[in-house]
């Protein structure tokens, strides 16, 4: 499916109908539909913009007070105090009182804990889960769907079976096995170190069979005439099938990136540690700590998102092709 | 490496034939050598957990424990799925035998503890509920009621989210593929919740759900003009597990719209214009046409909402931890529970196996509905 399709659309309107009538209702159908669309908008935001305006308030009470009404969706600077002219000429008590926006409780997650510590371990296992993932299951379907040889359609149909499994039902064994696997430089367990994030995550049965489904589709014409040429089969799967799979990759990558950004049962079984905590599950044990201050929480989960939605805007298509993948494929 | 032309023309058109043994062999090793790094990781981490769990649910192994593991059979099935049904004999007065009744004349039964305690039959059962059927009281007791009570949790969530978020998704979808101005703009924001981590989504609506004064509880008390009253939504046990099917449906349904959009946009045109030439209206063309078009991708959409369903955990587990008494446990978090606090593995292995057979049920029911429909074709 190419991204054209998403935006076509159904042909709208009567056509039999004509002149003021059919304006009218036209117009009718587009004040109708645009009011529609606009509330369901409000019912999808108003959680974000909540997160983000109570993140930017300094003041708790503040925070606490306005989420009873439209206030909590607004911006706006709060004093307990009448306004003084210039905050520098005001006296110590006034200038504690007085409150504004600002970035006093994103400072404050900095200084409760080490969250660029957490913000690095998520960037770095999803990034390096993400990169190899690709490497590793490209190269696994690049055979299943080019070449000919012994035991293809066995290997094929097993990597088929394996996708009905889900994570959940293997996590507890997986807790137990990955206590047992041997570290880089000596030491036996991979519980609290980056392996235990990454490694079982790179291989992927539902990502090999999507790049397989694309990898059949590419013409042979192409391969051919580089094996004529003298390239290699790992040449041909190298400068030939991967510069020509990028919508497919693409749709593999933001798969990975979603369930990797947001993987909480895992490292929650596995991560004790905060060296090798990642933002979900500091998200969970910040949320934890008491006094449980909203603005601090909402700061945090900010931060969290941010990253995410900042992407998710920057490539809106790829994301959206890449769940609608999901559900044709299968 | 130099091929000649003649062996390339050979792999191209001599699939049939038998081709020259020595360029098989190269590659069937080229293949072997590309998938061993994806075949490695699926064998250690996927199928060997897999196999791993039905083992260890035969046996009583705990994570971190000096012990060795013993095998012990079925044991713990039997105490996962062990359910009685007991007739409850109410309460009578010791001199006249007559049935003791309260102020309002409820017949007055014995403590399901004092029951359970009274035979050893049922050693180690835990009451898990009670009902009245035909003027009789009945006592169901469980060897695991967390058990149950998680699995009726996600029945109860997979029949209420299910059937509302796949037709949520639906209008949405339908409502995105008009050509209006702005369609892109509405599709981004619908899809926009799916790409936050669940966790993230669990901790502002735990905000939003503030009991006394919050958002929900505002808004709830201005559509209602004040007759809906602030609730106590996660600390109510009949309110908690509501409150999270809505968070979820709010997180989860961009994601059934945009398979939807896709399945929308897959309907070939001309089947509505020849319904169009024949007469038929809006509404007739989306019940002959759209639905029975859109057969193949809502059964996928159900069971993978369904599949969803029973995995059901992040945001239970983030905002209520199973409760408040057990109002909304979960399979999944009663095995993190049994698994991460408990260090029971062997126990824990025997619910995962439980809960994979659900979903490979689920599956199988998927498989055979979509083939029935290519037959019919």
């Amino acid at each position: 499916m190419s991204a054209q399709t998403l935006t076509q659309a159904q042909p709208a309107g009567n056509k039999t109908l004509h002149g003021f009538q059919y304006r009218l209702r036209r117009t009718l159908r587009a004040i109708f539909y645009y009011t529609v669309a606009t509330i369901l908008v409000c019912f999808f935001v108003f959680p974000v913009i909540f997160m983000v305006v109570s993140a930017i308030k300094t003041n708790e009470t503040q925070i606490t007070s306005d989420v009873a009404g439209v206030r909590a969706f607004v911006p706006y600077p709060f004093r307990l105090v009448p306004p003084v002219n210039r905050l520098d000429d005001a006296p110590a008590e006034v200038r504690a009182a007085y409150t504004g926006l600002g970035l006093q409780n994103f400072f404050d997650v900095f200084r409760r804990m080490p969250f660029g510590r957490f913000m690095w371990n998520s960037i770095f296992i999803t990034t390096t889960t993400v990169a190899l993932g690709l490497l590793v299951n490209s190269m696994a379907a690049y055979p299943l769907a080019r070449l000919r040889w012994k035991g293809q359609g066995v290997l094929l149909a097993i990597i088929v079976a394996l996708i009905i499994i889900p994570f959940e039902a293997v996590a507890i064994p997986l807790t137990l096995l990955t206590t047992k696997l041997p570290r880089l430089g000596g030491g036996i367990g991979w519980h609290d170190t980056y392996y235990v994030q990454i490694i079982p995550f790179i291989a992927d049965a539902f990502s090999i069979y999507l790049l397989y489904q694309f990898f059949i589709s590419i013409p042979k014409d192409l391969d051919e005439a580089a094996i004529i040429d003298g390239a290699s089969r790992f040449r041909v799967y190298w400068n030939i099938i991967l510069p020509n799979s990028k919508p497919v990759l693409a749709t593999v990558a933001v798969q990975k990136f979603l369930w990797i950004w947001g993987s909480y049962l895992w490292p929650l079984m596995v991560i004790r540690l905060p060296e090798y905590r990642p933002l979900t599950v500091a998200m969970q044990e910040f949320f934890g700590q008491y006094p449980r201050l909203w603005g601090d929480t909402l700061a945090f989960a900010t931060m969290t998102v941010l990253p995410v939605l900042v992407l998710f805007l920057a490539f809106q298509r790829w994301f959206i092709q890449g769940i609608a993948t999901t559900g044709i494929k299968r | 490496m130099t091929i000649s032309r003649e062996t390339g023309r050979e792999t191209a058109s001599g699939r049939q034939r038998r081709r020259p043994s020595k360029e098989r062999i190269k590659e069937t090793a080229l293949a072997w050598l590309m998938i061993a790094p994806a075949a490695l990781g699926l064998i250690v981490f996927l199928a060997i957990p897999f196999f791993m769990a039905f083992q260890l649910s035969l046996t009583n192994t705990r994570l971190l424990s000096p012990n060795p593991p013993e095998f012990i059979g079925l044991e713990n099935y039997r105490q996962l799925l062990r359910l009685n049904v007991i007739a409850m004999e109410p309460l009578r007065d010791p001199a006249t035998g007559e049935v003791q009744r309260d102020e309002q004349g409820h017949i007055l039964y014995p403590r399901a503890r004092t029951i359970l305690r009274s035979n050893d039959k049922y050693a180690g059962m835990e009451e898990l509920t009670q009902f009245d059927l035909f003027g009789k009281r009945y006592l169901v007791a469980a060897g695991d009621p967390t058990f149950w009570r998680g699995l009726r949790n996600n029945f109860y969530f997979a029949l209420v989210v299910v059937p509302l978020q796949s037709s949520f998704a639906l209008l949405l979808a339908v409502l995105v593929n008009q050509r209006f101005k702005g369609v892109t703009f509405f599709r981004t924001i619908y899809f926009m919740p799916v790409v936050l981590p669940m966790v993230v989504v669990s901790i502002v609506w735990f905000f939003l759900y503030n009991p006394g004064v919050g958002t929900i509880n505002a808004l709830l008390k201005a559509i209602s003009f004040g007759r809906i009253g602030p609730q106590a939504w996660l600390a109510d046990p009949g309110l908690a597990f509501p409150a999270i099917m809505l968070l979820s449906i709010w997180q989860g349904v961009g994601f059934q719209m945009v398979i939807f959009l896709a399945g929308l946009q897959g309907i070939p045109e001309e089947l509505y214009e020849a319904a169009e030439v024949d007469g038929c209206n809006a509404l007739q063309k989306s019940f002959f046409i759209t639905l029975p078009q859109l057969r193949n991708t809502t059964i996928f959409v159900i069971v993978a909402t369904t599949i969803l369903a029973f995995q059901l955990f992040t945001q239970v587990y983030v905002l209520t931890g199973g409760g408040p008494s057990e109002a909304t446990m979960t399979t999944m978090v009663h095995v993190v529970r049994e698994g991460r606090y408990q260090l029971r593995a062997g126990y824990a292995s025997a619910i995962t196996v439980v809960f994979f057979l659900i979903v490979l049920a689920v599956s199988i029911v998927q498989r055979a509905l979509i083939r029935e429909e290519r037959e019919i074709e």
